[in-house]
C-alpha cells in the first residue's frame, strides 16, 4: 500500500522533471472542490487530512522535520508520524490541546485542487461546521470503526444535511483496527442508512478507510478485497461540482458594484450566482423589475463571449434603467420573487441570545436591509432532531421561525439557490456576526397585504392642528422622573394649544403590553409596540410624549429609524442609580435588591444610556417645572 | 498515471451561444472569481480601502486581480508600500513601473523614527522589523485614516494563517485576536466595524503557491527579475545565501562577495532574505524547481525564525501583518 502511494508520487515527480510543460497545461485544466470533514477529535479526522497532504507531497522537508521531532515530543503515535500534528494551528489551541476555529487546507491531485475545511470542535461545533460547511460542495462524515454511530455522526450528518450539502461520504475509519472487518463494516453502514434516510438524505458514498496507515485513501487497500467502490481521492477527483449544477440554472447575478469610469460607460460588476448570460440576453432588474438586454460582458483583455455561474463579471445593459447595489439581475423570462416577510431556519452564533423583535442588519447576497425575528416557532435538538419549544435562541441553537425586513428582499428560497436564500444577521451595536440563516418561503401575508395609500396624509392631520408632529421619547431609570416630567411637559403643550398624547410605560402594561413581562426579549417587544402606536399617533399629526425606561439603545434606535427624519426627540432623564434609588417611589428598588423582583434594570438588567440624546435632563441640578420648560423650550423654539 | 489529452486554453475564451455544453471553470478560474469578489466587497462597503503593496509575486497577483475587478475603471484605491529603504534595488524599479501602469496613487511610507535612528538589520536584528515594517504600517494606515487594507498573504503559508479569516479585524490599536473573529459564511463578509477599527482583507487567501505561479504564468503579470536565477554577488552568512545588493552591504572580516547563480522564492529586506542556488530562469523551470523542491517557502526569511513555530501568530497579534 504505501509502496504504491510513493512510487505514483515519484512518477509524478519524473513528469515534472522530464516535461514542466506538459504538466503545467494539465494542471492549468484543474477544476476546484471544496469539501468539510466531520468528526470529533478521536475519529482521526485531523490524521486524515494530514494523511491527504502527505500523500498528495504538499508536505516539505522542513516541515517533515519538524513533523518528526513534534511526534516524538507530543505525538499520541507512539513515536511513528503523527499526521495530527500537522493540521495543528495556533499556539493558544497548541497549549490547549483544544481547536478554537475553522482551519482551510490545500492539496491537489491531477485532475483538481482541493480546499478541506477543518472544523474541529467541542463547544463551538455547530457555529464552526455550518461556517466551513456553508462553501463545501461534499462532507467527509468520519466514524471510529470501534465505535459505530455516534450521537455525533448523527449530528454532523444533519448540519451537512441542513445547510445542504449534496454529496456524504461515509469514512469508516481506523479499519486497520479492527481487522478490516466486513460485517462490522456493513452492520455501520447498514445503521447509517437507517438514520440517514429518516433525515432525508437521500444518498451517501460509505468507504472503509484507514487514515493512519493510508487504506483506500489514494489507492485501493490489499486489505479490504470485499470492498469495490473507489477510494477517498477516487470518489473526491470525480463527483460533480455544484457550480456546475449551479450553471443549469436560471440567471442571477447580484449587483455589487456599478462601475462608472466616465459618462460613457456604466458596468454592473457581480458574481453570477446560477446559470449563464450572454450579449442580447434578456434581463430584468429587481426589485424594480425593468427589463434590458445584456450589450456585452466586459473583462481586462477584451468583452467575453459569455459568462457562467462562479465567475465575477461586469455587464452592460443596452438601456439606461435603474440598477445600484443591492439589485439583482435575472433572466427576465423567470423572476424570483421579492418579500418581506419569510419563514427561515436561524443557526445563533453569538455568546448573547437572540433577542425576537430586536433589529439586526440582514445581509443576503449584496443586499443589506433590517431585519426582525420573531419567536421561534421550535427549535432544534441537533442530537436527536427533535423539535423543543423556544422563547429564543442561545448560541449554538437551532431554530425556525418568522422573520420581517424593512425593505422587500429579492430571494429564491435556499433548496434552490444558496446565494440568493443564505444571509448572515450582524447586531447593530457590536457589528458581530450573530446568526446565519437560510429562508425557506416568503409568507403569504407579506404577498397579500398592501399599503393602503389614503387622502388625507400626515402632513394634512399636523397642518390641522396647527402643529408639527414628533415624538418626545423620554428614558431613564425607574424612578428617575420620566412619569412626572412627562406630565408637566403635555399640561405645558395643552395649555399653548398644541394636540398631544402620553403613552405612559405602566399604563400600556395593563392593555395593549399586558401580555409581556420583564425579559429582555419582552421589554425589547414592549418597545416595538409602543413605537407603533407612536407612529400612527404621529401619522395623525399628534405630539406623542412617551415615559418607558426603555432600557436598550438598539430599540430606541429601532423606533427613530421608523419616524420621519427629525421627529424623534429622545430626552434623557439622566438620574444617577443612588439617586432613583434613594427615592424609590414605587418602592421597587428595595423589592429587587432584597430578590423579590427580578429583571430590574439598574439591578439585574442593565441599562444602556443614550450616548447623543436630543435632550438631556440632569434632575440632580433642576425642578421638575423646570426641566419640564427646558423640554417645551426645545420642542417649540 | 494517467494523462488527459491537453485541452486548448480556456481561461478567457469562451465558447459563444446560449445552448452550449456547461463550462467547466477551471480551479484558477474560481479562486480569481472569488479574489475580485472580495476585491468589490470592500470597495462597496467600506469608506477607504488601500492595497498594501510589498512587490513581492503574491502582491502582484493582488494588483493584477484589482485591475481586472475594477476594468475598465482603474482600482479605486491607492497602493501603499510601507518602505524599510532595504528592499532590493529592483523591487523599487518595479514598484515605480507598477503604479504608473496601474493609473493608481502610490503612497509610500517611511516611519521617520526608524529612519531618524537610522534602524537597519545589520545593527538591530528583530528592531528592524518591528520599527521599519510592524509600526511603519500601523502609522501608515493611522495617518491616512484607512478602514480597510488589503493584504496579499495566503493560508498555506504558514499555520497560524490557516485559520485567519479572509476580513479579519484589528481592534483600535491593531491587535489581532484569533479568538475573536467573524464566522464566515457562504461568500458573504460582514464589513461594519466601529470608529477606530479596521480590517485587513486577504484576497488571496485561498490561493497556493503554485496557483500563484501558474496564475502568473497564464496571465503574463510582470514580476521582480530577482525570482529567476541570474549570476549575482553573494555572501554565504549563518546558512544563508545572501545578496550583495548595494555598498550598504556590510561585509564581515575575510568575507568577499562571490559570484553565484542565484534566485529569489520570496522577497524582503535584501540583507534578510536568503537566495537559493538555482539555474531557473524562465518561469516554468521556476515552477519546476519550486514542484520538485522538498523545503517551504517561508524557510528562505530569517523573520520567522525568531522565536519558534508561534512566532508569526505572535507578530500578528502585535499588528504585523
Amino acid at each position: 500500500m504505501a509502496t504504491r502511494t510513493q512510487e505514483s508520487a515519484y512518477q509524478v515527480q519524473d513528469i515534472i522533471a522530464e516535461d514542466i510543460d506538459a504538466y503545467l497545461l494539465q494542471h492549468q485544466h484543474k477544476s476546484l472542490l471544496r469539501f468539510i470533514t466531520c468528526g470529533s477529535v478521536d475519529d482521526g479526522k485531523s490524521t486524515l487530512i494530514g494523511r491527504l497532504l502527505y500523500d498528495s507531497k504538499m508536505i516539505f522537508e522542513d516541515q517533515l522535520a519538524a513533523l518528526e521531532s513534534d511526534s516524538k515530543k507530543v505525538g499520541t503515535q507512539g513515536g511513528e508520524i503523527d499526521f495530527a500534528l500537522l493540521v495543528d494551528g495556533l499556539a493558544a489551541e497548541r497549549e490547549q490541546g483544544i481547536t478554537i476555529d475553522v482551519a482551510y487546507r490545500y492539496f491537489s491531485t491531477e485532475k483538481r485542487k482541493f480546499i478541506v475545511a477543518d472544523t474541529p470542535g467541542h463547544e463551538q461545533y455547530t457555529r464552526n461546521m455550518i461556517t466551513g460547511a456553508s462553501t463545501a460542495d461534499l462532507a467527509v462524515i468520519l466514524v471510529d470503526a470501534r465505535k459505530g454511530i455516534l450521537t455525533q455522526t448523527k449530528r454532523h450528518s444533519y448540519l451537512a444535511h441542513l445547510i445542504g450539502i449534496r454529496h456524504l461520504v461515509l469514512a469508516v475509519n481506523k479499519m486497520d483496527l479492527i481487522g478490516y472487518d466486513q460485517a462490522t463494516y456493513d452492520r455501520i453502514v447498514a445503521d447509517y442508512a437507517a438514520f440517514a434516510e429518516s433525515i432525508g438524505i437521500a444518498a451517501f458514498t460509505p468507504m472503509p478507510i484507514s487514515g493512519f496507515k493510508g487504506d483506500n485513501i489514494t489507492t485501493s487497500s490489499a486489505q479490504t478485497p470485499w470492498y469495490d467502490g473507489p477510494t477517498l481521492i477516487d470518489h473526491l477527483d470525480t463527483v460533480t461540482l455544484d457550480v456546475s449544477e449551479d450553471q443549469a440554472g436560471a440567471f442571477r447575478m447580484p449587483v455589487q458594484w456599478v462601475n462608472r469610469p466616465n459618462l460613457d460607460f456604466r458596468g454592473f460588476s457581480g458574481l453570477v450566482a446560477s446559470g449563464s448570460i450572454a450579449p442580447g440576453d434578456a434581463v430584468r432588474v429587481l426589485p424594480g423589475g425593468r427589463t434590458s438586454t445584456i450589450a456585452r460582458v466586459v473583462a481586462f483583455g477584451g468583452d467575453l463571449p459569455r459568462a457562467v455561474a462562479g465567475q465575477s463579471v461586469t455587464v452592460t445593459l443596452a438601456d439606461e434603467i435603474d440598477c445600484s447595489r443591492g439589485d439583482v439581475i435575472v433572466a427576465a423570462e423567470s423572476p424570483p420573487e421579492a418579500a418581506d416577510q419569510f419563514e427561515a431556519t436561524i443557526v445563533w452564533m453569538a455568546d448573547d441570545a437572540m433577542l425576537p423583535g430586536r433589529p439586526y442588519w440582514l445581509k443576503l447576497a449584496t443586499q443589506t436591509v433590517t431585519a426582525t425575528v420573531q419567536q421561534p416557532k421550535y427549535q432544534i435538538n441537533v442530537n436527536t432532531m427533535e423539535r423543543l419549544a423556544a422563547k429564543t435562541l442561545e448560541l449554538n441553537a437551532i431554530g425556525v421561525g418568522n422573520l420581517s425586513t424593512d425593505r422587500p428582499l429579492v430571494f429564491e428560497p435556499y433548496a434552490d439557490n444558496r446565494q440568493l436564500g443564505g444571509f448572515i444577521l450582524v447586531d447593530k451595536i457590536t457589528n458581530a456576526t450573530v446568526a446565519a440563516g437560510m429562508l425557506h418561503f416568503s409568507l403569504r401575508r407579506a404577498q397579500n397585504v398592501h399599503w393602503q395609500a389614503t387622502d388625507i396624509g400626515r402632513e394634512a392631520h399636523a397642518s390641522l392642528k396647527n402643529q408639527k408632529a414628533a415624538v418626545l421619547w423620554f428614558t431613564g431609570l425607574s424612578g428617575a422622573g420620566k412619569s412626572t416630567i412627562a406630565n408637566r411637559v403635555e399640561m405645558k403643550l395643552a395649555r399653548m394649544n398644541r394636540h398631544t398624547f402620553l403613552l405612559d410605560g405602566d399604563n400600556v402594561r395593563h392593555g395593549l403590553n399586558r401580555d409581556l413581562g420583564f425579559t429582555d426579549a419582552d421589554r425589547v417587544e414592549n418597545i416595538r409596540r409602543v413605537g407603533e402606536v407612536a407612529k400612527l399617533m404621529t401619522d395623525a399629526g399628534l405630539i406623542v410624549i412617551t415615559a418607558f425606561i426603555s432600557p436598550f439603545r438598539a430599540e430606541r434606535e429601532m423606533v427613530r429609524q421608523m419616524m420621519a427624519p427629525g421627529e424623534f426627540i429622545e430626552v434623557h432623564i439622566d438620574t444617577p442609580l443612588a439617586e432613583a434609588e434613594r427615592r424609590d417611589v414605587k418602592g421597587l428598588y428595595a423589592k429587587a435588591r432584597a430578590g423579590k423582583l427580578a429583571n430590574f434594570t439598574g439591578i439585574d438588567s442593565p441599562y444602556e444610556a443614550p450616548a447623543n440624546p436630543e435632550i438631556r435632563i440632569d434632575t440632580t441640578g433642576m425642578t421638575p417645572d423646570e426641566a419640564a420648560d427646558a423640554i417645551v423650550a426645545m420642542l417649540i423654539p | 498515471m494517467l494523462y488527459a489529452p491537453p485541452r486548448p486554453p480556456t481561461f478567457e475564451g469562451m465558447t459563444n451561444s446560449s445552448h452550449t455544453p456547461p463550462v467547466s471553470l477551471t480551479h484558477l478560474q474560481r479562486l480569481e472569481a472569488e479574489s475580485i469578489h472580495i476585491l468589490r466587497e470592500v470597495v462597496a462597503e467600506c469608506e477607504r480601502p488601500v492595497m498594501l503593496y510589498s512587490v513581492g509575486k503574491d502582491s502582484a497577483v493582488m494588483l493584477h486581480l484589482a485591475r481586472k475587478a475594477f476594468y475598465p475603471s482603474p482600482p479605486p484605491f491607492p497602493l501603499l508600500h510601507v518602505d524599510t529603504t532595504w528592499k532590493f534595488k529592483a523591487m523599487y524599479d518595479l514598484r515605480d513601473r507598477m503604479a504608473a501602469e496601474s493609473g493608481m496613487e502610490l503612497l509610500v511610507y517611511k516611519n521617520p523614527e526608524a529612519e531618524a535612528r537610522g534602524i537597519n538589520p545589520f545593527d538591530h536584528g528583530a528592531l528592524h522589523t518591528d520599527m521599519w515594517k510592524t509600526e511603519g504600517l500601523k502609522q501608515a494606515l493611522d495617518l491616512h485614516g484607512f478602514d480597510a487594507a488589503f493584504g496579499g498573504a495566503r493560508r498555506d503559508e504558514e499555520k497560524s494563517r490557516a485559520k485567519e479569516r479572509v476580513f479579519s479585524f484589528r481592534a483600535a490599536h491593531h491587535r489581532w485576536d484569533p479568538k475573536q473573529q467573524r464566522p464566515e459564511l457562504w461568500n458573504l463578509y460582514n464589513a461594519r466595524k466601529a470608529k477606530g477599527e479596521s480590517i485587513r482583507v486577504f484576497p488571496i487567501s485561498n490561493w497556493t503557491e503554485l496557483d500563484v505561479w501558474q496564475y502568473i504564468q497564464l496571465e503574463d503579470i510582470p514580476i521582480v527579475p530577482l525570482y529567476f536565477a541570474a549570476p549575482r554577488p553573494t555572501v554565504e552568512r549563518d546558512g544563508m545565501l545572501l545578496m550583495v545588493d548595494d555598498d550598504r552591504f556590510r561585509l564581515k572580516p575575510g568575507e568577499v562577495p562571490v559570484e553565484r547563480s542565484i534566485r529569489f522564492r520570496t522577497l524582503g529586506c535584501y540583507p534578510l532574505t536568503g537566495a537559493v542556488e538555482s539555474e531557473a530562469a524562465s518561469l516554468s523551470s521556476v515552477i519546476q524547481e519550486m514542484l520538485l523542491t522538498t523545503t517551504s517557502e517561508r524557510q528562505g526569511r530569517a523573520i520567522d525564525r525568531d522565536a519558534g513555530s508561534a512566532s508569526m501568530e505572535k507578530k500578528k497579534q502585535e499588528g504585523y501583518f
